[in-house]
């Protein structure tokens, strides 16, 4: 056993050196020279200040803009840092809801989502991602569905025709990757900054 | 006389005392060999001092935990069934080979002993039992001989019925390959001494006692694997079950001990657990009926496994006679003149040879049979000095044997006995022409794997017969069936190369081994061991013993000598080679027979869980009365009915588990597709039935 | 259920099954020593290492050595990660100044990733910094997963052996993994995840004024070097909290894909590397085939009760299947095929919440683990987890063909029973044992998010979780309590290395056996029938097991929610 010490301390120390800071270190070196808009978070900015990243999701509660779906994370209380507090869309905490399907806590919390989604566009059905929340909290898609549901809303907040923002809906789809893999979307951020290019505030 | 008392399974002789031997097996310490019934026999007790804390302490009919004592005791019962059962599969099984230790102790009465002194044939009677290994005793005819051991002097035939059941008698002669007795048997006709081999107590006979009785049994290799397997899954079991209680409690609800014991039990692998013995002493008792007896229980599993099979060409390849297959004379003589001399010459021969020759010549040249007394000739027998034998008549003489003494025999020149009596020399009326030409047509017939004979007539040769190896009806496809099983064989015989190649050809073995040294024997075990193959190999001589040491099947022949029955692990009462063959299958079948029952009792379990789960937790999920797929009556009614299925299943399988699942060469994927149908398939469905049908008559009982 | 559904998971088993047998025969080359391309670079690098470790490459080690040596190398491990976090406050790369990380937590996670589970009680982002991701996380990546690979070749050797005393040598074998198999892989997939949008920085988290007027801080970091090897190492414990269904861990349907193609390619080389060791691909193809048939299994029952919905949901008139806690890059078909490919594996990364599926949807994840991780399984542990069953197999369908058990040449005899038994024995008590204390603990069910089976299921699925390595969650178990922490850690340290030892001592124990060349007597394991077999025993022996739990958790659950039915707090 003894004379095993000698290469476990050798090799645990070379291998640690080569996989846990020449790699890293490495390839934060080479992503930063070739792909260094997403290495450092896919960032957006306008007018010189970041306004969030084009993976993640943000929070929208205004009426004038297209809501992402229902967010579960948490932030830590303004009031007792011991406790948490909803805070959607916080990208520094990401969560799930992590709701079982027999939680009457589940249901109620779409019941009442759907309530205020129904009174809020009487026509279409509800698109399911409207009323449950993603893995991660920070998802930054909604489907195409979802984003056509709420073009009456949004189109009234600004006071536009829906034919215009149907058309900015449109434009903002993806289809699946290669047409296969994934589901089609629309990224509610890039919907949104299309929504404020096309007229502004 | 295991042959002479075949016992039926169903002989009350044997069922009634398996019946007291179940109850006397619920001693722990034995119990305790038998990991699963042991805990079953643990649980049992366990429930068993509940019950009677809760009819003290609540004269209700309520146990502490809710449920009926009426309930409870019925369980309760049928968990000890469920352990006497499997007691009793294992008396049944022992209970045959008792019956026959019994009628061999019989056999075994006290004899008494003509010791030798030392000083010619004086000798003092001493009881059989006081004999020491070394002494040297007198068998008279009609006495029993004391002990087993040599013959050093004298020949005599022996009635050996007490150990093979067969009673014609066999010669045993000092010298040779039958110089071994045993002690039980009774001497005949003249007498013989006989230096003992085996100390009191040790003899072939006890030994033989001990094994059909199973006191010796020690678990194989492979019993051991599989109980370390049942073991494990029992122990699986405990957590599964032991868990459950607080599994329960998280959902609001109790388990009472007795239904959990109940699911444990039944979900245990209790059949096989149950019959695990029973199989092995059914095996072991299969070969015994088969008048071969196993000196462990791991030579018969060795012998499912074999890949190498070595066998004697003679007596068991061929038939232990050559027989006249061809007439070859030589230039200036017909077939029909050799055919008639040859016949002539074996009309009075009795050996099987001379009989061939006869039909030969009947057959092939129409020459019917002559009556010796009638044409006034005169016999010359065999002996192994002239090495050949003939006929003399009318003057003329007819001599036939081996080809070298055939060729000194007219090259001194042939006399002959005339019927006055007068003898006559005849002139030498060979040439060497004709010499050579027997000699080559000798090695012809040698190269095709024949015996040549030579015949000569009143001096002048005439020619060969040509006396074939014969190979035994079927054994061909007994080899193919073989090679289907995956079993190699190789012909061993001391015959050259191109004899050996074209019998070997004929037969239809694998290989063979040619002029076979006892040390080619044992190289070639060591080489296919190395080869990781196991061998099996059968043998009488002593210079067999080393090779029958060596292979991991030795079966000794029982009239073989004392050595190789010494070496082998195995001693076929009948001494025939063939039955190697069905050593091997007896073998596979007592391994298919645990396997079969194995899978059979874990396939069992499925529905038991669909028995046994919706009754435990309706009582707080109701929704789980969706899994009550069998719609048994009541929670408790289909609890009753999984245990009681469990217990009976036992005791319908033991008639399987003593018969053994057969061995069917047809490959391994088919048997095991065939095996897996019956006893997988089988194992899930069957209790699914099985249950229902419990529950039902549970039900119309109103047991519950 | 949609066509295109059924097309993504067809494609991501042709694709596994087209990489299986070249990543078969070059893992085959690297671990015999064999000169493969990446030698001229490596080769240097292997013989300074040997050279300074006073490692004789020729020399090889008995099974009892080999398994002394890994755990001494594990033990050196864990004191690292462990004084890491400790100190983590105190240590450089740490823009965003965390904490050190408590005893506790501490010994749980540095327990989780030497074993390859990578169970978090932490969300990485709030607790762990830069360089204890890097020197402390992703290096454990990359060993407790070389360590699984070269303990399965040594199993193989074992196998593949005839009459050898020894089974490889730890170090070189390692050492050559991590070199030749692990890093080059890595280097590549971490470009293209950082091609996809993985963030690879050791800049600070950046805040974001948002668009509708608030303030987001986006966490950042190593990330993309971390999660190549979290996926290819079947670790699975997230740079993240919210592990793959963050879009910084995995921010498209395309490196959605390959980490799951990732998950399953060394494990299913694996098999073939075996196939091909023992001198017959086929006996790899047969095993990967069992694999096979469990897995499509499972990705059905999964995908079918997630595309069917919450019955809850359901009622209240909406479809389109089970979106709580899914991505909607991914959807359903995405989802519930990681869900499976994750706990098949060893991995446990997740794409979509576990605890927020249905369910059935949730059943099968769980079965998977609860089955030992054998469908492909963690990188080696699946293979060695595989043939423990398949020795099991042998040893019954063996003695109904008349033989003593044989596979691949050796024979299955009490020693091998008895190693198998042992190690298989270990999963249900552990699973089992924890999950019945937890549950009559109030302080410990008081961790439970969903009442009524569901939360019964939190925290079998938490024991079950840790003990076969897996490191996937029903995530609204709180398990960062004192109870949790050290249950769990002896769970997961239980599962992997009183797994290993058994597992080794097969291996010698086999290496030591003749290799008995097959007859048409033997059993073919290479056919069908030996598929269907293994899968039957498979499913009946680790189905019996836990069919009891199951019932009263995702069994009862669903027929519940079918009926409507719901378990409220209190209720």
């Amino acid at each position: 056993m003894l004379k095993e010490l000698r290469p476990a301390f050798v090799v645990l120390i070379a291998l640690t050196a080569f996989t846990g800071l020449a790699y890293p270190l490495a390839m934060t070196g080479a992503a930063q020279v070739l792909f260094p808009r997403q290495a450092n978070g896919s960032l957006i900015t306008r007018d010189g200040a970041v306004i969030g990243s084009a993976l993640i999701g943000q929070n929208f509660a205004s009426e004038r803009y297209f809501h992402g779906r229902p967010s579960a994370t948490t932030g830590a209380d303004p009031a007792d840092a011991t406790k948490t507090v909803p805070a959607p869309y916080n990208a520094a905490n990401s969560m799930g809801s992590n709701l079982g399907p027999t939680n009457p806590a589940l249901a109620d919390r779409v019941k009442a989502d759907l309530e205020t989604l129904r009174a809020e566009n009487p026509r279409d059905p509800v698109p399911v991602d409207l009323v449950t929340t993603s893995g991660s909290g920070l998802d930054p898609h909604i489907s195409p569905q979802a984003a056509l549901f709420q073009v009456p809303r949004v189109a009234k907040a600004r006071g536009v025709n829906e034919g215009v923002v149907r058309r900015l809906v449109e434009e903002n789809m993806e289809d699946r990757t290669l047409g296969l893999l994934g589901e089609p979307r629309v990224n509610v951020l890039a919907l949104n900054l299309a929504l404020d290019k096309a007229r502004p505030q | 006389m295991a042959r002479s008392h075949s016992v039926s399974l169903l002989d009350p002789a044997i069922l009634l005392p398996a019946v007291g031997a179940s109850f006397r097996k619920l001693d722990p310490r034995a119990m305790v060999k038998n990991p699963v019934m042991f805990v079953v026999e643990v649980v049992a007790l366990l429930t068993t001092v509940l019950f009677v804390r809760d009819l003290i302490t609540s004269g209700t009919g309520l146990s502490a935990s809710g449920g009926s004592l009426g309930f409870s005791f019925q369980i309760i019962l049928w968990l000890w069934f469920t352990v006497l059962f499997a007691n009793f599969a294992e008396a049944v099984a022992e209970g045959r080979g008792k019956a026959q230790a019994e009628s061999l102790r019989r056999t075994r009465t006290e004899t008494v002993a003509k010791l030798l002194t030392g000083e010619g044939d004086a000798f003092r009677t001493v009881p059989g039992t006081s004999l020491k290994v070394g002494d040297v005793v007198l068998v008279e005819a009609g006495d029993i001989i004391p002990s087993d051991g040599e013959v050093v002097e004298g020949v005599a035939s022996v009635n050996e019925a007490a150990i093979t059941g067969e009673s014609a008698p066999v010669i045993r002669e000092s010298g040779g390959d039958r110089s071994a007795v045993t002690g039980g048997t009774t001497v005949v006709s003249d007498h013989l001494k006989v230096r003992i081999t085996a100390a009191a107590g040790a003899t072939f006979l006890d030994r033989m006692i001990a094994l059909v009785e199973g006191a010796e049994r020690q678990k194989t290799p492979n019993e051991i694997a599989l109980n370390i397997l049942l073991a494990g899954m029992t122990l699986i079991f405990i957590f599964a079950t032991a868990s459950i209680p607080s599994f329960a409690y998280y959902a609001g609800g109790s388990i009472s001990v007795v239904v959990l014991v109940a699911l444990f039990v039944t979900l245990i692998p209790t059949t096989i657990g149950a019959l695990l013995s029973a199989i092995g002493i059914a095996g072991m008792d299969r070969l015994v009926r088969f008048n071969v007896l196993a000196m462990s229980g791991r030579a018969v599993e060795a012998a499912g496994d074999v890949d190498t099979l070595l066998l004697d060409k003679t007596g068991t390849i061929t038939l232990g006679n050559r027989q006249a297959s061809a007439f070859h004379p030589v230039r200036g003589v017909s077939e029909q003149d050799l055919a008639d001399a040859a016949q002539l010459a074996s009309l009075a021969d009795e050996t099987p040879e001379g009989r061939s020759i006869v039909v030969l010549a009947k057959e092939k040249y129409a020459i019917r049979g002559r009556d010796m007394a009638s044409l006034n000739a005169h016999f010359v027998p065999f002996t192994a000095q002239t090495r050949m034998s003939g006929v003399d008549v009318d003057g003329s003489s007819v001599r036939k044997g081996a080809v070298d003494a055939i060729l000194t025999y007219v090259q001194a020149g042939a006399s002959t006995v005339t019927a006055s009596g007068a003898v006559q020399n005849v002139r030498t009326l060979v040439s060497q022409e004709s010499i050579r030409e027997i000699n080559a047509i000798a090695e012809e017939i040698a190269k095709s794997g024949g015996t040549p004979l030579a015949v000569a007539r009143d001096g002048r040769l005439l020619g060969v017969i040509h006396l074939k190896d014969i190979v035994k009806g079927g054994i061909r496809e007994r080899f193919a069936e073989l090679r289907r099983m995956g079993i190699r064989t190789v012909m061993i015989t001391g015959d050259n190369a191109l004899t050996a190649a074209a019998i070997a050809a004929e037969a239809g073995v694998d290989d063979f081994l040619a002029q076979a040294t006892p040390e080619a024997k044992l190289r070639l075990i060591r080489d296919e061991q190395a080869k990781g193959k196991l061998v099996a190999m059968c043998g009488d001589g002593t210079n067999d013993a080393p090779a029958l040491a060596q292979a991991d099947v030795g079966v000794a022949m029982n009239t073989g000598t004392v050595a190789a029955r010494e070496a082998g692990n195995m001693v076929d009462l009948d001494s025939d080679p063939t039955k190697l063959i069905e050593i091997v299958e007896i073998g596979k079948a007592l391994l298919m027979t645990r396997g079969s029952l194995t899978t059979f009792s874990i396939a069992n379990d499925v529905a038991k869980y669909f028995a046994i789960i919706p009754a435990m937790f309706v009582a707080f999920y109701p929704q789980l009365g969706t899994l009550n797929v069998m719609a048994l009556h009541s929670p408790q009614s289909a609890i009753l009915s999984a245990i009681i299925f469990n217990a009976l299943i036992i005791i319908a399988l033991i008639p399987l588990a003593l018969k053994g699942v057969a061995f069917r060469p047809i490959g391994a994927a088919a048997l095991l597709k065939r095996n897996l149908l019956i006893y997988g398939l089988g194992g899930i469905l069957v209790p699914f039935v099985g249950i229902k049908a419990i529950d039902l008559a549970v039900t119309a009982l109103h047991l519950v | 259920m949609t066509s295109n559904g059924l097309i993504q998971i067809a494609l991501f088993c042709l694709v596994v099954l087209v990489l299986t047998r070249p990543l078969g025969g070059y893992m085959t080359r690297v671990f015999a020593g064999e000169r493969t391309f990446l030698s001229p670079v490596l080769k240097p690098v292997e013989t300074l290492v040997f050279r300074l470790g006073g490692v004789d490459a020729s020399r090889e080690q008995h099974w009892l050595t080999y398994t002394i040596a890994m755990l001494l190398f594990h033990a050196g491990g864990f004191l690292l990660l462990y004084a890491l976090m400790r100190v983590q406050d105190l240590l450089p790369f740490n823009p965003q100044g965390m904490a050190a990380v408590a005893p506790d937590l501490a010994f749980n996670t540095a327990i989780s990733f030497i074993t390859n589970t990578n169970w978090q009680n932490y969300g990485g982002e709030s607790t762990m910094g830069y360089l204890v991701q890097m020197l402390g996380l992703t290096h454990q990546n990359f060993l407790s997963a070389a360590t699984g690979i070269v303990l399965g070749m040594a199993l193989i050797r074992g196998f593949s052996r005839a009459s050898a005393q020894t089974v490889g040598n730890f170090w070189v074998d390692i050492t050559r993994c991590t070199l030749y198999v692990l890093l080059p892989i890595c280097v590549v997939f971490t470009l293209f995840l950082v091609w996809q949008g993985i963030p690879q920085t050791l800049g600070p988290y950046v805040d974001a004024a948002t668009l509708d007027g608030g303030k987001q801080t986006l966490a950042l970091g190593p990330v993309a070097s971390q999660v190549a090897i979290k996926m290819l190492g079947t670790n699975g414990g997230g740079f993240f909290n919210a592990n793959a269904a963050h879009p910084f861990e995995n921010p498209t349907a395309l490196s959605n894909f390959l980490q799951m193609v990732s998950i399953f390619a060394l494990g299913a080389a694996l098999t073939n590397v075996f196939g091909r060791m023992v001198g017959n691909e086929k006996q790899g193809w047969a095993i990967l085939g069992a694999m096979g048939v469990l897995f499509v299994a499972g990705v059905a029952v999964t995908y079918w009760a997630e595309a069917a919905g919450t019955p809850a949901l359901n009622a209240l008139g909406l479809s389109g299947g089970n979106m709580e806690g899914k991505e909607l890059r991914f959807g359903i078909v995405a989802s519930a095929l990681f869900a499976v490919i994750t706990t098949a594996a060893s991995c446990g990364a997740v794409n979509a919440m576990h605890d927020s599926f249905t369910a059935l949807g949730g059943m099968i994840p769980l079965i998977n683990m609860e089955l030992g991780e054998i469908i492909v399984g963690g990188v080696g542990a699946g293979l060695y987890g595989m043939l423990l069953f398949v020795v099991i197999t042998m040893f019954v369908a063996g003695l109904m063909v008349g033989r003593t058990p044989e596979y691949v040449g050796k024979k299955i005899e009490a020693k091998e029973v008895k190693m198998a038994m042992l190690a298989i024995l270990i999963l249900p008590l552990m699973m089992l044992g924890w999950t019945a204390v937890a549950t009559v603990l109030p302080s410990a069910v008081a961790s439970i998010a969903n009442p009524g089976p569901h939360g019964f299921s939190e925290i079998l699925y938490a024991f079950t979780s840790a003990t076969a390595n897996n490191g996937s969650a029903f995530g609204g178990l709180t398990g960062n309590t004192f109870f949790y922490n050290l249950t769990l850690a002896s769970s997961m340290f239980v599962g992997r290395f009183l797994m290993i030892v058994p597992a080794m001592a097969l291996a010698g124990a086999l290496a030591a056996k003749k290799t008995v060349p097959a007859s048409a007597g033997t059993f073919p394991t290479t056919g069908g029938l030996f598929v269907g077999l293994l899968v039957g025993v498979i499913l009946i022996v680790g189905g019996l097991t836990f069919f009891p739990a199951l019932s009263l958790g995702p069994i009862v659950e669903h027929l519940a929610a079918a009926a409507g039915q719901s378990f409220g707090a209190g209720g």
